[in-house]
């Protein structure tokens, strides 16, 4: 059984925890859509390798399209960003003082990477 | 309503996994950064573009450089980039698979479910790894 809390989720959702708390769940569910992605394209290799499979080449079709790259470029690099703050934090405790400064130093590291990757990506998708 | 049981302090599962969390995610960033590097000494920054640069960057198999200009592969196919890639692999879905468990075991209690689940995950984990392995040796 999990632990009793008599939260409904529309109250949940009014629960003001500011950056920490949307990074964390943006880190939980990036976290778990790329385990599905890279799950799912490891299978999708091993079906194109071994079987030729239409079933494996779909599969890659999709992660080739632009609106799936971008979606996939947000979740790894913020998850690999926020990861990073944690263990930093972690390593240096003294440091949890400024846990919500380090969440907008989190995401001034964010937004120019992710800029460049939105550049990337559409200048190639809208030059072909 | 029994919440769930805190593992004590010191050497446990959840210490462990703590740790290996940490030092994992940190090892995976050397490895792309080692593998983004490698590539660019191995003249990638000429002889192919920017997708298949970063395929190689995130893991650093064969099949992710063949359709690229490079003509000579040498560099990029020997047992070294297969230690990097079983490195990486394990790694990844040792990572991803325990970043699972720890969300679901935060919607678990002590009961059963709690078992059947980390044998399942155990599974997946064993699976998904055999056949990663699998592709890396067969390519």
């Amino acid at each position: 059984m999990a632990l009793k809390r008599n939260v409904s989720f529309f109250t949940g959702l009014k629960y003001k925890g500011g950056g920490p708390m949307w990074a964390w769940i943006l880190h939980r569910t990036s976290g778990l859509t790329m385990v599905l992605f890279v799950g799912l394209h490891i299978s999708a290799g091993f079906l194109t390798q071994q079987f030729g499979s239409d079933v494996g080449i779909w599969i890659n079709t999709i992660y080739e399209n632009w609106i799936f790259q971008l979606a996939l470029f947000f979740l790894v690099i913020f998850h690999a960003i926020n990861g990073l703050r944690i263990t930093i934090l972690d390593l240096v405790p003294a440091l949890l003082e400024y846990q919500r400064e380090a969440i907008w130093l989190e995401w001034l590291v964010f937004i120019p990477i992710y800029g460049l990757v939105l550049f990337v990506v559409l200048k190639s998708t809208l030059g072909a | 309503m029994i919440s769930r049981k805190v593992a004590k302090r010191g050497f446990s599962l959840d210490y462990i996994m703590w740790l290996f969390m940490r030092l994992s995610a940190l090892s995976l960033y050397a490895l792309g950064l080692t593998g983004l590097t490698a590539a660019l000494i191995m003249g990638a920054r000429t002889q192919t573009d920017l997708n298949t640069l970063i395929r190689w960057t995130f893991f650093q198999n064969p099949s992710h450089v063949f359709s690229s200009d490079i003509i000579n592969l040498d560099g990029f196919i020997n047992p070294y980039w297969q230690i990097m890639e079983f490195t990486a692999l394990f790694f990844g879905i040792t990572h991803g698979i325990n970043g699972l468990r720890s969300v679901v075991e935060d919607y678990m209690g002590s009961s059963w479910w709690r078992q059947v689940w980390r044998g399942f995950i155990f599974f997946l984990w064993l699976f998904i790894s055999l056949v990663a392995v699998y592709v890396v040796l067969a390519s």
